[in-house]
C-alpha cells in the first residue's frame, strides 16, 4: 500500500543523524541537565561557568543542554563525555567545582571521582549508576534517555533508534500496530488504568474519516512532576508514541494538551513537532508512504479539572472546562464531536518501546495485571528526591527504601501518600503492597499519575487530609452538588478539626460524607477527592480522636492545639538568640535572666524553636496547648 | 430507527424506546424521581444536581437516571438505601446553601425542593451540614420579576429558558467551585443586560429565586 519503503527512507535519516554526532564524539561534550528541576537549581548559572571557564581555557569542547536524569536531590547536575573516558556524571555543581572539573578533567585527565556521582558505562575506575542500590531495582524504558539526550536536536533522538518504531510500523498494516499495543496490555499511565489497546480499537471501530488523538499533559497534581520531564527531556518519544496510535485508528490530527506552567515543555514539544515535520516524520505523507498526520500544541491554563477527558476537551473546543457526564465517552464522542483518543504521556512514550520490541518483551516486566513499569517522583522526607521507574509489582517498601534510600536521619516513617490528592495515604502496615494499579486500588489509594510523598512523624495525618481536600475544593468546578458543596463542608469540617472542635459524631458525618462524595460525584475529581480523607480516617483515626478528644495534636502541628514553651531547666542565661528571632516580640528576659514567651503575643511561626542552639533545645512544643505550670493548678 | 423495549420499574412493568433516558420514562408513568436539573430536550444531560439516583439490576453502584438510557429487560429500583443515603446527602448539602425561610418565600407550596422533601420524606432543614451562611446578591431591576441568589440551586433551567427557548443569551454560569453563581455578562443588573424580560426563565425556575414581584411575600 505504501508508495516507499518507509524502512529504507529511514534508514537514511539515521545514518545522517549518526554520522552528525560521530563528530561530536570526537571531543569532549559537557551535558548540563537543564529540565526545570535542574533550572531551580542553578543550571543555567553552571552552563555559563562551563562555557567561560571552557573559552578561558581555550579548550575545543562543546556544552550541551540536555534534560533530567532522575536524580533530581543532587541538582544541578553535569555529564561529562571525553574521549578515552567513560561518560561521568557529577552531581552537586557550583562554581568552584565547574572550575575545577575543567583544569582537572577537560584540561588534564583526571575525572576527579572524588566529586563524581557516577559513570553512565561499566569501567574498571569508578561505578555507574546501576550499581546504586537504586540501580537493582529501576528499569528505565521511557525514562532511559531523558537527560542523556539532546532534547534540541532530533538527530539526538534518532542516533538512539528513535522512530525506527515509527518506520516499523508503517511497514505493517495498522491492525497489526493496534493488536500488539493490545496485546501488549498497556494500562493507561493517567491513573485509572484502563487498557489503551482496548480504547484505540473503540475509538477506530466507531469510524468515520476524522478522528484524534490527544496527549493529556495537564499534569497537576501537587509533588507531581513526571509527565513534565518526559516532555522536556524526550519530547520525540511522546511524538512518535502519538503518530504509531494515529496510524493504527486512523487519525489524521493530534493534539498535545500541556499547561501553561510547563513553559519548557511546552517549548521542547514544539520545537520537537517543527523538527520531525522537517524530517517528514510527522505531515504529510509520513516517511514517504501514503499516511499523513500532523500535531499541534494546547496550552491548557492551569485549571487542575482540565486534566479530566471531557473537560479537556471542552476547553480545547473554547468552552468551559467543565466535565460532562459519561457516555458517551471520547471514544464515540470526542473532540469536535468526532472518536477520540485520549491517553497521558507516559502511556504513548511507552508505544514505540512496544511496537520496537513486541508486545511479550513488554508482558515480561511488571506483573500479570499490569505490565511494565511504574515512573514515580519521590518527594517528602525522603533522602533521594527525584524521577525513578520501577517495574510494576515492587512493593512500596522497596520503593521507599532501597529506591528512594529511606528516610533522612531522625526522621521516622509514618504515611506515604501516593497518586495525589486523588490518592490516599498508606501507613506502615501497608508498605508490603506491591505496586500495580490494583492492589493500590484495594488499600484505598490510586497509582494516580505517580507523585508520592512520604511523610514522617512531624507530619499531622489531619493537616495533610486537610491540605489536599483545600487543593481539591479549590479546584472544584462547582457543577455537581456534591463536589462543590460536599468538598465544601469537608473541608469546613476539617478545618474544625484542626482547632479541636468536635466530637466523634464529627468524624462519622466526615466519613459518610466522604463516602458519599465518592459515589455522588458526576466526574472523577469529585470522586476521587475524599480519598486522602478517608484512608487517613481508615489508618489513623487515633489521631483524629485525639485531636477531638483531648484537643491534642500528636504531630504537633495544628496550631490552635500547640503552644510554644522555653522550659527554664534547658535555657540558657547565656543566650539570646530566641529573643531576635521572634517576630512578635513575643519573647521576654524574665527576672532570672532566663526567656519566656508571651502567650498572648506568641504567632506560632515557629521561629524560636528553630533559632534555639541544638545543645540547648529549650524551646518545646505542648500539645494540648496547656503550660506545665496550668496543668498542676488543673490537678489541684 | 426507534425500537421498542420493555424495562421494570419498581415492579412496573412499561413499555417505551429504546434510547429515551431513564427519568423521563419513569416521570412519564408517574413514577417519582427526584431531580432539579434534568431537562427533556438537551441531548447531554447535565447531571448537576445528583439527585435522580437509580440502582440498575447488575450495577453495583447507583447511577443517575437523567443521563441513563434504557435497554432491553433493564430492571430498575427508585429505591434502596444506598440511593436514599446518596439522595439524602445530596438534598441536605442543597439545602445547606439555600435560604430556608420558606415562608417568606414566593414558591412556597409550589417548589421542587418542598416535593422531593415531601416525597421522599425528608425534612426541609439543615442538620448534618452548618448553613454556608454566604451574603447573596438580590437583583429586582427588572419591572415584573426579581432574582435572589439565596434560593438559587444551580439547576441551569433559567439559563436554557434563556439561550435556547427565548435564544437570548442574557444569563449563564459564571465562577468556579463554591463561586459558581448564575449572572449576566460582567454581572450587570438584569435590567442593565440584554434581557428582554421574556419571564421565561421565571417560569423555568423550579424554586423561589426567580420569581414574579406580585407573589413576592412579607
Amino acid at each position: 500500500m505504501s508508495k516507499n519503503n518507509p524502512q529504507k527512507l529511514y534508514e537514511d535519516i539515521k545514518k545522517k543523524a549518526q554520522n552528525m554526532f560521530k563528530s561530536r564524539q570526537e571531543k569532549p561534550l559537557v551535558m548540563v541537565g537543564t529540565a526545570t528541576c535542574g533550572l531551580a537549581a542553578g543550571a543555567m548559572q553552571v552552563k555559563e561557568d562551563f562555557l567561560r571557564e571552557i573559552k578561558d581555557k581555550g579548550l575545543d569542547a562543546e556544552v550541551i543542554e540536555v534534560g533530567c536524569i532522575g536524580h533530581c536531590y543532587a541538582e544541578p547536575l553535569a555529564i561529562i563525555a571525553k574521549p578515552g573516558f567513560s561518560p561521568v556524571c557529577y552531581g552537586y555543581l557550583d562554581e568552584g567545582l565547574v572550575h575545577r572539573l575543567v583544569e582537572d578533567f577537560l584540561a588534564g585527565d583526571d575525572p576527579s571521582y572524588e566529586y563524581a556521582m557516577a559513570a553512565l558505562e561499566r569501567n574498571d575506575e569508578f561505578p555507574t549508576f546501576e550499581d546504586f542500590p537504586r540501580g537493582v531495582y529501576e528499569e528505565k524504558l521511557i525514562l532511559e534517555h531523558c537527560g542523556f539526550s539532546d532534547f534540541s536536536k532530533i538527530e539526538s533522538y534518532i542516533a538512539w533508534d528513535g522512530y525506527s518504531a515509527l518506520a516499523k510500523a508503517l511497514s505493517d498494516e495498522p491492525g497489526h500496530v493496534l493488536e500488539e499495543v493490545k496485546n501488549a496490555n498497556l494500562r493507561g499511565r493517567g491513573g485509572a488504568g484502563f487498557p489503551a489497546g482496548v480504547k484505540w480499537e473503540a475509538c477506530l471501530k466507531n469510524g468515520g474519516e476524522e478522528k484524534y488523538v490527544i496527549c493529556n499533559g495537564d499534569e497537576g497534581d501537587p509533588g507531581a512532576f513526571m509527565d513534565r520531564s518526559v516532555l522536556e527531556s524526550d519530547p520525540h518519544l511522546v511524538i512518535e508514541g502519538m503518530i504509531i496510535c494515529a496510524y493504527a485508528i486512523g487519525a489524521r490530527q493530534g493534539y498535545l494538551y500541556i499547561r501553561a506552567e510547563y513553559p519548557r515543555a511546552v517549548e521542547h514539544t514544539l520545537k520537537a513537532i517543527e523538527q520531525a515535520r522537517e524530517k517528514g516524520l510527522l505531515g504529510n505523507s509520513i516517511l514517504g508512504t501514503d499516511f499523513s498526520f500532523d500535531l499541534d500544541v494546547f496550552q491548557g491554563s492551569g485549571a487542575f479539572i482540565c486534566g479530566e477527558a471531557t473537560a479537556l476537551v471542552n476547553s480545547m473546543e473554547g468552552k468551559i472546562g467543565m466535565p460532562e457526564s459519561r457516555p458517551p465517552r471520547l471514544v464515540q464522542r470526542g473532540f469536535r464531536a468526532r472518536p477520540t483518543v485520549l491517553n497521558n504521556v507516559k502511556t504513548f512514550a511507552y508505544v514505540p518501546l512496544i511496537i520496537n520490541k513486541g508486545a511479550d518483551w513488554f508482558k515480561s516486566i511488571g506483573t500479570d495485571e499490569s505490565p511494565g513499569t511504574a515512573v514515580f517522583s519521590l518527594v517528602g522526607k525522603i533522602n533521594n528526591t527525584g524521577l525513578v521507574e520501577v517495574p510494576m509489582g515492587i512493593s512500596l517498601r522497596q520503593l521507599i527504601e532501597e529506591v528512594g534510600d529511606g528516610l533522612p536521619e531522625g526522621c521516622e516513617f509514618k504515611a506515604v501518600q501516593i497518586g495525589g490528592p486523588s490518592g490516599g495515604c498508606l501507613p506502615e502496615s501497608s508498605l508490603d503492597v506491591p505496586i500495580d494499579f490494583d492492589s493500590l486500588h484495594e488499600a484505598g489509594a490510586i497509582m494516580g499519575s505517580g507523585g508520592l510523598v512520604v511523610m514522617d512523624q512531624e507530619d499531622c495525618m489531619v493537616s495533610v487530609a486537610r491540605y489536599f481536600l483545600e487543593f481539591t475544593q479549590h479546584e472544584s468546578c462547582g457543577k455537581c452538588t456534591f463536589c462543590r458543596l460536599g468538598t465544601k463542608h469537608m473541608l469546613d469540617i476539617l478545618t474544625d478539626i484542626t482547632r479541636g472542635e468536635g466530637d466523634l459524631e464529627t468524624l462519622q458525618l466526615l466519613k459518610e460524607l466522604g463516602e458519599d462524595v465518592r459515589d455522588g460525584s458526576l466526574c472523577n475529581l469529585g470522586r476521587t477527592a475524599p480519598n486522602p480523607v478517608l484512608t487517613t480516617l481508615r489508618y489513623f483515626y487515633e489521631e483524629y480522636k485525639a485531636h477531638v478528644e483531648e484537643g491534642r495534636c500528636p504531630a504537633l502541628v495544628c496550631r490552635d492545639l500547640i503552644l510554644y514553651y522555653i522550659k527554664p531547666a534547658k535555657c540558657s542565661k547565656l543566650c539570646n538568640v530566641c529573643v531576635g528571632s521572634c517576630p512578635t516580640e513575643a519573647i521576654y528576659t524574665r527576672e532570672d535572666g532566663l526567656k519566656a514567651i508571651d502567650q498572648d503575643k506568641c504567632v506560632k511561626c515557629d521561629n524560636c524553636r528553630k533559632a534555639c542552639p541544638t545543645e540547648y533545645d529549650a524551646v518545646l512544643r505542648l500539645s494540648p496547648p496547656v503550660l506545665p505550670g496550668e496543668k498542676e493548678r488543673k490537678v489541684k | 430507527m426507534s425500537e421498542e423495549v420493555t424495562i421494570t420499574i419498581d415492579d412496573q412493568s412499561i413499555k417505551t424506546q429504546r434510547g429515551e433516558k431513564l427519568l423521563w420514562v419513569a416521570l412519564e408513568n408517574n413514577i417519582f424521581i427526584p431531580h432539579l436539573c434534568a431537562i427533556k430536550d438537551e441531548s447531554r444531560p447535565n447531571a448537576s444536581c445528583r439527585l435522580c439516583f437509580v440502582e440498575i439490576e447488575g450495577q453495583d453502584k447507583p447511577v443517575t437516571a437523567c443521563s441513563k438510557e434504557v435497554e432491553n429487560a433493564m430492571v430498575v429500583k427508585t429505591r434502596s438505601p444506598h440511593i436514599d443515603r446518596l439522595v439524602k446527602t445530596g438534598f441536605e448539602l442543597i439545602l445547606s446553601d439555600h435560604n430556608l425561610k420558606c415562608r417568606e418565600c414566593p414558591a412556597n407550596r409550589d417548589c421542587a425542593l418542598q416535593m422531593i422533601a415531601k416525597k421522599r420524606g425528608l425534612k426541609l432543614k439543615c442538620d448534618r451540614f452548618k448553613p454556608l451562611e454566604r451574603e447573596y446578591e438580590l437583583d429586582d431591576s427588572p419591572a415584573e420579576f426579581a432574582f435572589d441568589r439565596s434560593r438559587c440551586v444551580l439547576c441551569g433551567q433559567c439559563v436554557w429558558a434563556d439561550r435556547v427557548e427565548a435564544e437570548i443569551g442574557a444569563i449563564g454560569f459564571t465562577g468556579r467551585g463554591i463561586n459558581r453563581v448564575v449572572t449576566t455578562f460582567k454581572d450587570l443588573p438584569l435590567a442593565d443586560s440584554i434581557c428582554t424580560e421574556c419571564k421565561l426563565c421565571v417560569d423555568a425556575c423550579p424554586v423561589g429565586a426567580l420569581y414574579y414581584k406580585h407573589n413576592q411575600k412579607a
